[in-house]
């Protein structure tokens, strides 16, 4: 037994069936699935620029006759929802299995968003682990069932059993031949003609699905005493089990079809029928539609956030622990830009400018915080640019604050690209400001085409970020040093004063990229408690009144921003 | 026997998660059930951390919750203090007595928490210098193995079994380092406690 994360035993699993081909955008909590599949033997896996890109290269690899693992977030499936659902036409040759990562509590994403609708929208099963030994087992079983059903299967998981370590048995790699390919138009050409026959087929393999998931084993009654019953699925399970130890439990491996017979017989065997689940009603529709009845716990469960033993034993009205009052004069530590972090000033200069700044998804999405509080919106991978065109179109006539876009390298080769394009077709004004970073930062410096790093270190190229922004025809490019304060400053007003569509690349390495670093800076006895210094937001610097500046010399880098800021030169290096 | 719940808190990049690696490592080589869960994501960018680390003859749910926590071990004081709502009635607290400001703190926008080490006594929390010992015992990075060494006279898992958990985990070169600290700690808690 070996102690693997959801994530990890999905990647196993995935490798034990004989997948040869991943493909994925990195996104928590799904991130470090593909990151270890990339590492086993015998298998090819890359970053794809965005979701939908994935999953269309897993669509052209199954097709090819490869089984292949796609993995994303749950947001990333809003971007590959398109594709998705048409392969739920094609179906596959190889065995295709896609995993959509859910975060419920929204730990690390912009909203809680329930996959199993997608699975349910797109009629593509979905499988249900609940720890990392069905994560391993249930991933490797669904190559089989995507290749019996010829369609791609979905393995949905969260947070909990995402990164959360269990212990594994890990098993042998399947000796998989790569399918034959063999020309079938009527199978994957959905033009109309093609498509109408593909969705009585679709109709008819949804038939087979729902009379195959009643003998699934993976769905499983665990006998209580029968007075309450409880349907649960995935991590949720074994909040369940632990809050509610005298219950029935139906564990739902397959979420999508739901086993209507079975759920009717387990109806049937206790007093009291209810769904547990997570922030959605996802499950408590599909089993009413199942015709049961189904009880409300009597103090209700929370429709949002995460669910734990306690939350489920209070919906219920059951004794729980008591628990001391946190004090109320605790201050709170968000994370922060980190020091030497080359977003810095952008974000300090935009600040002192009071620029509209539409922001986008990664670390900079923290210059939204205070002191730099340099952000006013974050919506999705892309919108900065989008977005500030539709501001730069309401506020057109007006005496208006110069509107921003601030967007990332990967975040931009993501999508922000192509609405950089609608922007310029449709002559849209603004500044766009991208903070190259030379990586994928928030996620764990992943790479992306701008950096040219491939996910198992094959060569590639660095696409050339300031070429293709001017063979978009963006006439006012410019590459600068996000480092240099005064270059900073004097773009920043210059771009933001024209009217027509300038674009600044700032560009300099995240500084957690070398761990080399200059000597760090001091404050001197120059330092006048002006507090200018603490403006810029950096975790090293700390300001006592009375006692003024002091530089932490363990986090500091020696980037010196903070000594640009100084108007005393009391900051000094060394 | 009932499942422990065990939680590791403190600030991104202390070294929680690979504390909280060893700590599963033992107790898998004393023959129990581990769950280890954690979140990931903002908390590389010096955000708060936390760690749950459950275990027992059979381990369902991988969350801790309010009232729950057998022992938590804090690497840093203001850490602990958001803590407290999840220890049990009879839990108990190891803390590192090093305070870090957050960058709210820093800049002088909020106050710090006022006597927080006295309020952590009061509660019978045990606060050692883990950092200082760790540098005494040779290595100032292995304060989180200083931690676990505490915890350890906390939990009923061998010597030996601690000691391979360490050995399996850490780089090579620092494993005598390592061991070192986890003495250290165990024997700070024995001092004091004698």
């Amino acid at each position: 037994m070996i102690l693997l994360s959801g994530n990890e035993a999905i990647a196993q699993g995935a490798w034990e069936a004989g997948a040869t081909i991943g493909v994925a955008y990195p996104g928590t909590p799904s991130t470090e699935t593909m990151e270890v599949f990339a590492k086993k033997e015998g298998v090819y896996a890359e970053w794809c620029t965005n979701e939908k890109v994935a999953v269309e290269v897993g669509i052209g690899a199954s097709c090819g006759g490869a089984r292949v693992l796609a993995t994303m977030k749950h947001v990333g499936v809003n971007v590959a929802a398109d594709p998705l659902f048409t392969a739920a036409y094609t179906g596959v040759n190889g065995g295709y299995v896609i995993l959509a990562a859910d975060d419920p509590g929204m730990h690390s994403s912009q909203n809680e968003q329930d996959s199993h609708y997608y699975a349910a929208a797109a009629h593509v099963p979905v499988l249900d682990p609940s720890d990392s030994a069905e994560a391993l087992s249930f991933t490797k079983d669904a190559f089989d069932i995507s290749e019996r059903f010829d369609v791609p299967v979905i393995i949905r998981s969260s947070v909990r059993l995402s990164h959360t370590k269990a212990p594994v048995e890990c098993g042998e790699r399947l000796a998989y031949e790569t399918k034959p390919y063999e020309k079938n138009a009527s199978k994957w050409v959905m033009m109309p003609a093609f498509a109408k026959p593909r969705r009585k087929v679709q109709l008819e393999r949804i038939a087979a699905l729902e009379a195959w998931v009643e003998e699934c084993s993976y769905n499983q009654v665990i006998e209580g005493d029968g007075k309450i019953g409880v349907i649960c699925a995935g991590a949720c399970y074994q909040h369940v089990a632990e809050a509610l130890p005298a219950a029935s439990i139906l564990k739902l491996g397959v979420t999508w079809p739901l086993p209507a017979k079975k759920i009717a017989a387990f109806a049937d065997s206790v007093e009291e029928l209810y769904v547990i689940e997570e922030g959605s009603e996802y499950l408590t529709q599909a089993v009413k539609a199942c015709g049961v009845n189904l009880a409300a716990p009597v103090n209700g469960l929370p429709a949002d956030g995460e669910l734990s033993p306690r939350v489920i034993r209070e919906a219920f009205g059951l004794e729980v622990p008591p628990f001391k009052e946190s004090r109320t004069d605790l201050p709170g530590r968000p994370p922060a830009l980190c020091p030497g972090c080359p977003h810095r000033i952008v974000f300090k200069e935009l600040s002192r400018l009071r620029a509209i700044v539409t922001g986008d998804i990664g670390c900079y999405t923290l210059g939204a915080l205070a002191p730099l509080s340099a952000m006013d919106t974050c919506v999705d991978m892309g919108a900065s640019v989008s977005m500030a065109h539709g501001m730069e179109l309401a506020l057109a006539g007006t005496d208006h604050k110069p509107v921003v876009a601030v967007i990332g390298d990967s975040t931009f080769g993501h999508s922000g690209l192509s609405s950089l394009i609608s922007t310029v077709y449709n002559q849209g004004t603004g500044t766009v400001c991208i903070l190259d970073n030379r990586t994928t930062a928030m996620t764990g410096h992943q790479g992306n085409p701008f950096n040219g790093v491939t996910l198992q270190n094959r060569p590639s190229r660095e696409l050339d970020l300031e070429a293709v922004v001017k063979a978009l025809g963006v006439e006012d490019v410019r590459v600068l040093d996000p480092n240099d304060l005064s270059v900073v400053r004097e773009n920043l007003k210059s771009a933001t004063s024209s009217d027509a569509l300038s674009v600044l690349i700032f560009r300099s390495p995240c500084i957690l990229l070398d761990k080399k670093h200059p000597a760090p800076f001091a404050v001197t006895d120059k330092c006048t408690s002006c507090g200018i210094c603490a403006t810029i937001g950096c975790p090293a610097i700390s300001l006592t009144e009375g006692f003024g500046a002091a530089i932490n010399h363990t986090m500091c880098v020696g980037c010196g921003h903070c000594s640009q800021y100084c108007r005393f030169d009391a900051i000094v290096r060394g | 026997m009932k499942t422990t719940t065990v939680l590791l808190v403190g600030v991104g990049g202390q070294g929680t998660i690979s504390a909280a690696d060893i700590l599963a490592r033992a107790i898998m080589g004393a023959g129990m059930q581990v769950k280890i869960s954690e979140i990931h994501g903002m908390s590389q960018r010096g955000g708060s951390v936390t760690t749950v680390v459950r275990f027992g003859p059979e381990v369902k749910s991988m969350v801790s919750d309010l009232g729950a926590a057998d022992v938590i071990v804090s690497f840093e004081v203001t850490e602990a203090l958001r803590a407290i709502p999840q220890l049990s009635e009879n839990g108990s607290m190891i803390v590192n007595a090093e305070e870090i400001k957050p960058l709210t703190a820093l800049t002088g926008r909020v106050p710090m928490p006022e006597n927080a080490e006295g309020y952590l006594n009061d509660m019978g929390a045990l606060l050692l210098p883990a950092n200082e010992i760790a540098l005494k015992a040779g290595n100032p990075k292995t304060m989180n193995v200083v931690l676990l060494g505490a915890l350890s006279k906390r939990l009923d898992i061998p010597t030996e079994v601690w000691e391979e958990a360490i050995s399996g985990r850490v780089p090579p070169k620092t494993i005598e380092a390592n061991l070192a600290a986890f003495h250290a700690g165990r024997e700070y808690i024995a001092s004091i406690e004698a």
